[in-house]
């Protein structure tokens, strides 16, 4: 919990002074970026129960009763999808007592995005998991997933003052969609980089695909 | 009736058979031993047998389910103890008991009577809402076997069950195993590579080495069939000795282990005299000797040639695992 309190807090009071997005607040700007990267942390950090459960053991308990591989994996899914909204929501209430603007209506429009965004980001987590057999492996890959993710996401600053040759690495970023979707909601006047029908409609089928591969490899790998 | 039957059951890795064509069957209610050393491929059979391992080839029949087509029928009718814990020693011993339970589809309202008699059964009803992390290591294997009794098993397995435990609580878990075959009718399937564990417990044993079963017989018959008694003995030149004994034929079979001579023979107090004549003709120093019935581990030595030996491998991994989880945590 300590991260995104530094990231708000420091990185939010800094960055106010060199980016600006006209007619919005800085931290109202952030507040979304910051819960999207604690929902991308948590759900693909937490992705390593599975490779606890199996280094003590507890998961052959589970393998050898008689349940569907795909219900242990959907049982996966919910438990590591419930800590990382914990968290997420926890953020939002740390965004209320820095004074972030926000209005009830715009935090009860982002909790069903943020549900949307964790389930495509749990999966990523238990794909790695998957294919990872100790606990160091899995940390190298997912640092390399979650910071690349995390950087491109325009979690920091905005996409559209970037070049455009770099432009289209966030535009194939899931997430980049997960953060701007929350700022559409949760900031009034936002314009989004698509429609937000159409960016969510984007996140709704990362989720699917990253659903259908990870019951594959886990079923698989098992 | 039959409870467990293999065909050709084999288990092939990359470059390594870790078990190969076994054809084996089991009666119901009997206490089936798998007698081997570590990495004989016990765990492995018993693996496949619980359908988490898919076979190579050949294949088996669980409580007259296919281990391959009906993998669902066959883990309904099994409960199983692993070799390595498997039990979350976060929670409490009786919220373990519920999880499983859950798994295992036990009806809600029969599920705490039900934990309950099993939990008296292995005399942990006492501390049931404790956390696991204060159980000891012989108090968790209970727990262990209690869990794996909660769906009413018709089979059994239970992967070396007492590795690990002090003298104590062995005795414990094999008085209970003796109560539950007694009590329930239940087929068990044991592995071992204790010598003593398989001759106390088992109605039959199968010594598996190097992937095969090289007998199987009830304890008293695999005894028997050595034929004899054996004399043990430590010298200052075993090798010299042991290559005169042969000479003179004074007995049925020698084999020559780390320090001592193991003969077998058919008498053992007439052999005795010749051999100790024989030793001193020829220079050699006796520093021990002593006559025994044989046990199983003689069984083994007959058979394999080897003694059986323990290694400790995987339980100190156990153990590392479990203190990386507390520094992550």
């Amino acid at each position: 919990m300590v991260t995104p309190i530094l990231w708000l807090v420091i990185f939010g009071s800094g960055l106010r002074l060199s980016v600006s997005i006209p007619g919005v607040n800085y931290l109202q700007f952030l507040l979304p970026g910051i819960i999207a990267q604690t929902l991308l942390f948590t759900a693909i950090f937490l992705g390593i129960s599975v490779i606890w459960d199996r280094q003590f053991g507890f998961m052959k308990e589970i393998l050898v009763a008689p349940i569907g591989r795909t219900s242990i994996f959907a049982g996966k899914m919910f438990g590591v999808g419930t800590a990382a909204m914990f968290q997420g929501l926890i953020v939002i209430l740390l965004g209320i007592i820095i004074a972030v603007p926000l209005t009830l209506y715009g935090v009860s429009l982002a909790i069903p995005i943020m549900i949307l965004i964790t389930v495509g980001l749990t999966c990523i987590g238990l794909i790695i998991a998957s294919l990872m057999t100790s606990l160091e492996s899995f940390g190298t890959i997912v640092t390399f997933v979650n910071m690349p993710m995390f950087f491109l996401s325009g979690a920091l600053f905005p996409v559209t003052s970037l070049p455009s040759w770099l432009q289209w690495v966030f535009y194939i970023n899931p997430l980049t969609y997960g953060v701007d979707t929350l700022r559409g909601v949760m900031i009034p006047g936002w314009h989004t980089l698509l429609p937000i029908s159409y960016e969510i409609l984007i996140i709704c089928v990362f989720d699917v695909v990253m659903v259908v591969i990870g019951t594959y490899l886990f079923t698989k790998r098992q | 009736m039959i409870a467990i039957e293999t065909i050709d059951l084999t288990k092939r890795f990359e470059n390594l058979i870790a078990v190969d064509k076994v054809n084996l069957k089991v009666d119901q209610g009997e206490i089936f031993g798998l007698l081997g050393p570590n990495g004989a491929g016990k765990s492995t059979f018993i693996s496949m047998l619980c359908t988490i391992l898919k076979p190579s080839s050949g294949t088996a029949k669980v409580e007259g389910y296919d281990i391959m087509r009906e993998a669902g029928d066959v883990r309904r009718s099994i409960g199983i103890v692993f070799q390595d814990p498997s039990i979350d020693d976060k929670l409490t011993g009786m919220e373990n008991m519920e999880l499983h339970a859950d798994l295992y589809d036990v009806p809600r309202d029969v599920m705490h009577s039900r934990i309950n008699e099993v939990l008296q059964l292995v005399e942990l009803e006492d501390r049931a809402s404790h956390n696991v992390n204060t159980y000891s290591g012989g108090m968790r294997r209970r727990l262990e076997i209690a869990r794996s009794l909660i769906h009413y098993p018709r089979v059994l397995f239970l992967d070396e069950p007492t590795v690990g435990l002090d003298p104590q609580s062995r005795e414990h878990i094999w008085n209970y195993i003796r109560a539950l075959k007694k009590r329930e009718n239940i087929t068990i399937i044991l592995t071992t590579h204790y010598m003593e564990e398989a001759d106390k417990l088992c109605d039959r044993i199968a010594i598996i080495d190097k992937s095969k079963i090289i007998a199987l017989d009830t304890p008293q018959k695999l005894r028997c069939e050595l034929g004899g008694e054996t004399i043990l003995i430590e010298s200052n030149n075993n090798d010299l000795l042991s290559e005169k004994i042969t000479e003179a034929k004074l007995v049925d079979n020698i084999m020559i282990t780390e320090k001592e001579l193991n003969l077998t023979v058919k008498n053992a107090h007439t052999a005795l005299a010749r051999i100790v004549e024989l030793a001193v003709s020829i220079g050699v120093y006796i520093d021990n000797i002593s006559i025994r019935e044989p046990d199983l581990n003689d069984v083994f030595m007959y058979y394999t040639g080897r003694e059986i030996r323990e290694g400790g491998g995987s339980k100190e991994l156990t153990g590392m695992a479990a203190r990386m989880r507390g520094r992550i945590k």
